[in-house]
């Protein structure tokens, strides 16, 4: 038996700590990418690259599918050939398995399935932990273990893998998503040899035996009848019932291993307790904590934990409960509407009613539903309400339920942290570095000292500028505690600003020291402090700690990166440990992480860390309060009442605050909600200089957040304009003769990622570095153009039915209605969406897929399709990963039978409404804004001609009268939708002639998961899944669309040619059937500086990579051949494009022979792709 | 047949001609032509400062830039552990060139700044190769600085690059000293054993249409030679560190014309990239043409035999040569 003292513990997350025993233990792994589980996958994928063995001696082989459907069905179809094979998923992706998980247990074949568990997609998605996914599969027939820690989670994974061998019973092994998949914790890993003796060769040969082979034939997955299937469905029995003696009998093997003991049903408290909590899941270690301190305190109370779910024996399960129990809650980690109760609480009623137990009461509590916390304040509420005289049958802990009052009440300022615990809360910007800083923090002290350590990380939704809060806690005990820390000794706030945002000195305990990165030095910054940050400094008596950490990074060569900075000062003032020891350990790390990527890199990080200490300050602070202002509101007191009741607290972090009522009932929000968050994260913002600038419009057109805008105004509009409010007279617009232009940034909500500065055409003549549109800092002009953004709103929008949108000028002169969303600072795809809603916006219905434009569009607490001054605006809807075209589909069949059912209507009615009037709607041309406006005022008439008909009839066409206006259906996703799992449905919808639009946003990668290859990912380009380059070249999804004839297509680049961007959506959109446009999106992922977008956007098409083309089958129609290429030959080397971008480059750091091989390969399938174009653009001449 | 042996760098060399750094050997076939070919040496092409820093940070850069801000997406690429830079690869192309012939491999590191590359001097010798060439690429824009200070730094960088070695080093540089003679000297007295005349600048270009800089190579002509055999006419002899002569040499005649000034070898570069690698044999048939038709036995009795020491009228390589050619330029156009 090895014990903890002789072997090497290490700091990793669940995610790693189970992939290290599946990779070990299987020989063929199919996955797809999804939150959580991704990185279970991922690791498998780079432990394979990297040619990392198995305990056979061989690399698994790790294949990345198309859906999780096609995931599982590979993982069938491996195991029945006989190979060991696993897959990682959870949540939607788990539910698209269900179908295979019953044919796997149906045949009885081994495998475990490692499911970080999820939230469902429900009245809204969640990717988040709870037990909704894994509750969704315990009819399947698998057996399901529960993991309550990451230590247990490493040992789950081979536990369960062993009892799936000899029981033949698949296995569902899950633990919390997030909570526990994501938390870093010190444990103690398996030696190969411990893993080799869970995997006996007997019972993995069996395994093999029980595989197909045509050398020895038989025939599995019959189709049955009355006459026997019943009795197939219980012959398998014997094996359900042996699996409790399996599973025990190898968790007292590996207690004999390990000195870890396990039990299906582990009872922990104390003996002779008198009630009792039972549950699954990381709360656990919550509860028996919470436990320890109440019976220390005299109570008597127990945990019951459940590790074994299915089958459940109740017999254990009722024999683990003490005879001296009265009273027993059992707590679910999800929610089944309408049911007598959730799946654990029923199990354990029947278990009790079965086994002849009674008890005084069994109360049934729902918990922790997307992660929401479950915190010893809470478990105690759960022991509390136990020993109350009357109880609650149902509850729910963590919220505050005034609606049907089920939730119990608790003290949030019950505690039971470890006092030699050192709990440190890190309030950082998303690109500054600091998780990093704080993972590898973890390291040093988890792995170099005797101390343990745990880290949980916190994101808020957006991709740029977004709050990320680390949690950490270091000590000389195990850490058990899988909550969120609310008793800090240490707080540091990376960016000041969220000073004025965040209530984070509230976590502060007494005494803790506070670290603030800020430019105001110690003499200056109490003066700026907020009140509320005063009061809890002097109430708390708090070390106050300066640094201006942008500065050191800055003279260091840091850039931006403040993370090596403050990690220092973290060291030096928090305690941990004895500073010199703790620099000395920096370095050791810079040197481990940064190693790999060069000596320079190394050297820049140590400069950093010997600067920080320097630049450190303690603040003297006054014994009382003299701030001079408060936190401002999260929200202008102008906005709504349930924007300030609602989106404000969760735009302010206080969303858990929220009482159900305050909830919408069907996920339903308000559009246009980013407009309330000023999220004033730029440095710097563009300035407009009208004098330089020609009014061409695109540094609008490309403007990924709608910060920068456009009017024509009136002279007489602008009479009232604050000082310093800048227009021009309107030369370059002569169809808007005497109108003034305007050009107005809003710069609370730019990014300034500075596309439109690289857009802009005009320069100076007396200096070419200035442009039209040059960054400045942003306090240099934040209050002049706040009042005149706010101006600029109240300036009247220029009338549609006069702009003629056919380029990108005028095109910008519509009204954008996708504003400021999250999206990240230069994102490629948010034009073309914002595009998509100037030119069609307030008659729109988009069907979003799952992916980042779901997340940048939907993800609250503030989303950006918005409305315009008529209340008009896009109705959009995410529905699933996989099902967005047909979800879309579904908006066009329902609005084509309004459409029908209103024109039958107009008929039966038209002795009401007059024959004149029903012919000019049936007729009407909606081609042009202006016969769209023609259109809306009829359609008024018919209603106010019919407002007092209280006919059925005629109610019906009131209703549905707006359906005659005519609708743009859109469907919106990325690559991975379009290319991959959503392919089979969007080939159906295209196939059906209907008319929808459909926009794939192509970054050639799975950008909102981090960047897994899809379909779409081209040749040569190193992605997730791809890592030793993509060996294929991309899917030309663009060609096989055009194949049917009737759709029309558009492969488009706004970067390289914004005229063309502009036409395809006209043409898609007036095109009376499918459309398709693939739209070259830059990404994040492609590892280059984003303002530089638009450049790799041209250089795709002058490299040829990018052709753009349109085929519209309206000219074949009219006897033409509809194909146009609308790029020139190829005239730059791919190099040129490619090396441009880390996901190129760094295959050619790795494997130079396969780059260039593959290089050669991309230009060969150019060269073939051009010859191709141009023969299909060459049949235009002869058909013309 | 006059004897074209000779020494460069202590290397015993079969002839005065060697391949300056340029892109040509970044292939080992083209390595391989140019031996065939009867070259003396080749010096590989660069290795960049710039190359080591800053491609390390930029990669570094990208790979780091967006990890661990939003819960979905922790990181973008798949992370492969080592990274072969390109300096990795710079190093391992020394070695494959190396053993793939059997003349003099002269590695070649260009920089300005004292700091942790000039630990690849180190690196560079391990990689097997004979000498090490230290191209001195400074422009500097400071107005701040001195040109004291700036030679100082340069001299320094010398001394800090032998030091990492036992190779001998050799410094390509700029003619832009204030007193080119007296640096040649000190890089002498730093450790240097040969000076390269001269480094040729890669200059910006101005692209009017985009109102952009662009950068240009341009390859030089015979006409370039004249500016770097006076150098070498004029410091041959009064300085220890050999002379190699590179710029403008394409034609026997040209190397004939360095070795007469002084030049320990000549280099050769932009006469091979446009006509080849055979041009290397050309040039040699035609040197050696000529000391046979002169009837000198070899080139250590050839060299040096019209530096400045050795002219009859010496100063012809200072002002007054200056004086004469204005007046032909009169006889010409008036």
């Amino acid at each position: 038996m090895s014990s903890e003292s002789d072997s090497k513990m290490i700091t990793v997350d669940a995610t790693e700590a189970v992939a290290m025993v599946a990779h070990k233990t299987n020989e063929v792994i199919a996955i797809y990418p999804i939150t959580p589980s991704t990185p279970m996958g991922e690791f498998s994928d780079q432990w394979s690259a990297q040619k990392k063995p198995n305990i056979w001696g061989t690399v698994p082989l790790v294949m990345e599918l198309q859906s999780e459907g096609g995931a599982s069905g590979t993982v069938h179809g491996s195991l029945q050939t006989g190979a060991l094979t696993t897959t990682f998923t959870c949540s939607q992706g788990l539910l698209l398995m269900i179908p295979n998980m019953y044919k796997i247990a149906g045949e009885l074949t081994s495998t475990v399935f490692h499911v970080s568990a999820r939230s469902l997609a429900a009245q809204g998605l969640s990717i988040y932990g709870d037990h909704q996914d894994v509750m969704a599969v315990r009819q399947t027939g698998w057996a399901m273990l529960a993991s309550n820690s990451v230590q247990e989670a490493h040992d789950f994974a081979l536990i369960s893998q062993a009892a799936t061998l000899e029981s033949r019973v698949p296995f569902v092994h899950f633990f919390d998503g997030f909570r526990t998949s994501h938390e870093i914790n010190k444990i103690l890993p398996l030696s190969d040899d411990q893993i080799r003796q869970f995997v006996p060769a007997d019972l993995v040969a069996a395994h093999r035996r029980r595989g197909f082979s045509s050398e020895r034939p038989f025939i599995r997955g019959t189709a049955q009848n009355p006459d026997t299937y019943f009795q197939g469905r219980e012959s398998s029995n014997l094996f359900y019932m042996a699996i409790p003696g399996i599973v025990q009998k190898w968790m007292d093997t590996f207690a004999g291993l390990t000195g870890r003991q396990y039990r299906l049903y582990d009872y922990f408290g104390a003996p002779d307790a008198d009630r009792v909590v039972v549950l699954m899941g990381s709360a656990v270690e919550t509860a028996e904590e919470t436990a320890k301190a109440l019976n220390a305190k005299g109570e008597k109370v127990g945990v019951l934990a459940v590790r074994m779910f299915r089958p459940f024996d109740a017999t254990l399960f009722v024999n683990a409960i003490p005879a001296s129990v009265k009273r027993v809650a059992v707590l679910d980690r999800t929610k089944e509407p309408g049911s007598a109760g959730e799946p654990l609480y029923q199990d354990v009623v029947t278990a009790i009613s079965e086994l002849g137990r009674s008890f005084e009461i069994v109360t049934a509590g729902r918990y922790g539903l997307s992660s929401k916390e479950f915190t010893p304040a809470m478990a105690k509420a759960v022991f509390d309400d136990l020993k109350s005289p009357s109880p609650k049958r149902h509850f729910t802990v963590g919220i505050n339920d005034d609606l049907t009052h089920l939730s119990l009440s608790y003290d949030p300022s019950f505690n039971v942290e470890d006092a030699k615990s050192v709990r440190c809360l890190f309030f950082g910007v998303g690109s500054d570095g600091t998780v990093g800083a704080n993972k590898n923090s973890i390291k040093i002290i988890g792995e170099e000292t005797d101390n343990h350590a745990q880290g949980y990380f916190f994101y808020d939704s957006k991709k740029s500028g977004g709050l990320t809060v680390s949690h950490l806690r270091f000590g000389p005990n195990p850490i058990r505690a899988p909550y969120l820390i609310e008793h800090a000794s240490f707080v540091a706030c990376h960016a000041e600003s969220f000073l004025e945002k965040v209530e984070m000195l509230k976590y502060a305990a007494p005494g803790a020291v506070f670290l603030l990165n800020t430019t105001w030095n110690k003499d200056q910054i109490w003066a700026k402090l907020p009140r509320e940050v005063q009061e809890q400094i002097i109430g708390k008596s708090l070390k106050f700690y300066v640094i201006d950490a942008y500065q050191v990074a800055k003279d260091t060569g840091m850039g931006n990166r403040t993370n090596t900075v403050m990690q220092t000062c973290f060291f030096a003032i928090s305690g941990v440990l004895p500073a010199d020891e703790a620099i000395a350990q920096i370095k050791k790390a810079i040197k481990k992480t940064y190693g790999k990527r060069g000596e320079a890199v190394v050297q820049q990080n140590f400069l950093a860390v010997d600067k920080s200490v320097e630049n450190l300050f303690q603040v003297s602070c006054p014994g009382h309060v003299t701030a001079d202002h408060s936190r401002p509101n999260p929200v202008p007191a102008s906005a709504p009442e349930f924007i300030q009741n609602v989106i404000g607290p969760m735009i302010a972090f206080r969303g858990d605050d929220l009482a159900v009522s305050a909830v919408p009932v069907d996920g339903t929000f308000p559009s246009g909600t980013t407009k309330y968050e000023k999220r004033n994260f730029a440095l710097e913002i563009p300035d407009w200089d009208p004098s330089i600038c020609i009014q061409c419009n695109k540094c609008a057109f490309v403007c990924p957040h709608a910060v920068i805008r456009p009017k024509l105004s009136t002279p007489e509009n602008l009479a009232a304009a604050p000082e310093g409010f800048k227009h021009v007279p309107a030369k370059f617009f002569k169809e808007y003769p005497g109108t003034e232009y305007v050009l107005q940034v809003s710069p609370e909500d730019c990014t300034g990622c500075g596309i439109c500065i690289e857009a802009c055409p005009a320069r100076d003549k007396t200096n070419s570095s200035r442009r039209a549109i040059n960054l400045v800092p942003v306090q240099s002009v934040l209050d002049r153009d706040k009042a005149n953004w706010d101006y600029f709103l109240k300036l009247p929008e220029v009338d549609r039915t006069t702009v003629v949108p056919n380029n990108v000028k005028n095109s910008q002169l519509l009204q954008p209605l996708f504003e400021f969303s999250g999206a990240c600072a230069g994102c490629g795809e948010t034009p073309y969406v914002k595009l998509l809603t100037q030119m069609f916006g307030d008659r729109a219905h988009i069907a979003n897929a799952t992916g980042c434009s779901s997340i940048y569009g939907g993800n609250l607490p503030t989303t950006p399709y918005t409305t315009n001054a008529q209340g008009r605006g896009p109705a959009w809807s995410n529905s699933l990963f996989e099902d967005n075209a047909e979800f879309g589909l579904g908006f066009r069949l329902a609005l084509d039978q309004k459409e029908g059912y209103a024109k039958e209507l107009l008929k039966k009615f038209s002795d009401v409404l007059g024959d004149e009037l029903v012919t000019a709607i049936l007729e009407a041309d909606q081609k042009t804004e202006k016969g769209l406006a023609e259109q809306r005022l009829r359609v008024e008439l018919v209603k106010s001609k019919l407002a007092t008909d209280t006919s059925p009839g005629a109610r019906d066409l009131v209703e549905l009268a707006e359906t005659l206006v005519k609708r743009s259906v859109w469907i919106l996703g990325g690559d991975g939708w379009a290319y991959d799992i959503g392919y089979g449905g969007l080939d159906h919808v295209l196939s059906t002639g209907r008319n929808v639009n459909v926009l794939v946003l192509d970054t050639e990668v799975y950008s909102n998961t981090g960047g897994q290859a899809s379909k779409s990912t081209p040749i040569g380009a190193v992605a997730k899944f791809a890592a030793t380059g993509k060996g294929f070249p991309k899917k030309d999804l663009g060609l096989i669309a055009q194949a049917y004839g009737y759709v029309y297509v558009a492969r488009i680049a706004m970067g390289a040619n914004d005229a063309q961007t502009v036409r395809a959506f006209q043409e898609a959109e007036a095109y009376d059937g499918p459309s398709l446009i693939i739209a070259y999106s830059h990404c994040i992922a492609h590892g280059f500086a984003l303002e530089r977008g638009l450049e790799q956007q041209k250089l795709a098409v002058q490299s040829g990579h990018w052709p753009l083309y349109r085929y519209n089958p309206e000219l074949v129609v009219a006897g033409n051949n509809g194909f146009q290429l609308d790029s020139k030959e190829p005239s730059i080397e791919l190099e040129k494009y490619v090396y441009n971008e880390t996901r190129y480059k760094m295959l050619l750091a790795q494997d130079k022979p396969r780059a260039e091989m593959l290089l050669g390969q991309a230009k060969a399938g150019i060269a073939s792709r051009w010859t191709q174009l141009q023969y299909l653009a060459a049949q235009n001449k002869d058909a013309n | 047949m006059a004897d074209l042996s000779t020494s460069y760098l202590g290397l015993k060399l079969a002839n005065p001609l060697v391949a300056s750094a340029s892109p040509i050997s970044k292939r080992i076939d083209n390595v391989k032509k140019l031996e065939a070919a009867g070259i003396g040496a080749v010096v590989v092409y660069s290795l960049f400062e710039e190359q080591i820093n800053h491609e390390q940070q930029e990669r570094d850069h990208f790979l780091t830039k967006a990890t661990n801000m939003h819960p979905e997406a922790l990181d973008y690429f798949p992370d492969l552990g080592h990274y072969n830079l390109e300096p990795d690869q710079y190093l391992a192309h020394l070695s494959a060139v190396k053993k793939a012939v059997g003349i003099p491999v002269i590695g070649s590191l260009n920089g300005v700044t004292r700091g942790g590359w000039t630990e690849w001097a180190h690196r560079i010798e391990q990689a097997g190769v004979d000498a090490l060439e230290l191209n001195l690429y400074s422009i500097p824009v400071n107005t701040s600085a001195t040109g004291a200070g700036v030679e100082a730094q340069a001299v320094d960088l010398v001394g800090d690059v032998v030091s990492k070695v036992k190779i001998p080093v050799a410094v390509k540089l700029s003619p832009y000293y204030s007193s080119l003679p007296n640096m040649v000297r000190r890089f002498g007295e730093a450790g240097a054993k040969a000076v390269v005349l001269f480094n040729r600048f890669l200059q910006p270009d101005l692209d009017p249409e985009n109102l952009a800089v662009v950068s240009t190579a341009r390859l030089s002509d015979s006409g370039d030679l004249a500016f770097p055999l006076r150098w070498t006419a004029i410091l041959h002899g009064k300085v220890s560190p050999e002379i190699a002569l590179s710029g403008g040499v394409h034609t026997g005649r040209d190397l004939l014309k360095s070795l007469l000034a002084g030049a320990q070898v000549g280099q050769i570069a932009s006469e091979i990239l446009v006509n080849g690698t055979d041009r290397v044999r050309e040039v040699l048939r035609d040197l050696g043409d000529w000391m046979d038709e002169n009837e000198y036995l070899s080139v250590d009795q050839l060299r040096g035999s019209m530096s400045q020491r050795k002219v009859v009228d010496s100063a012809a390589f200072e002002r007054a040569q200056y004086m004469r050619a204005l007046v032909s330029l009169d006889d010409r156009f008036i």
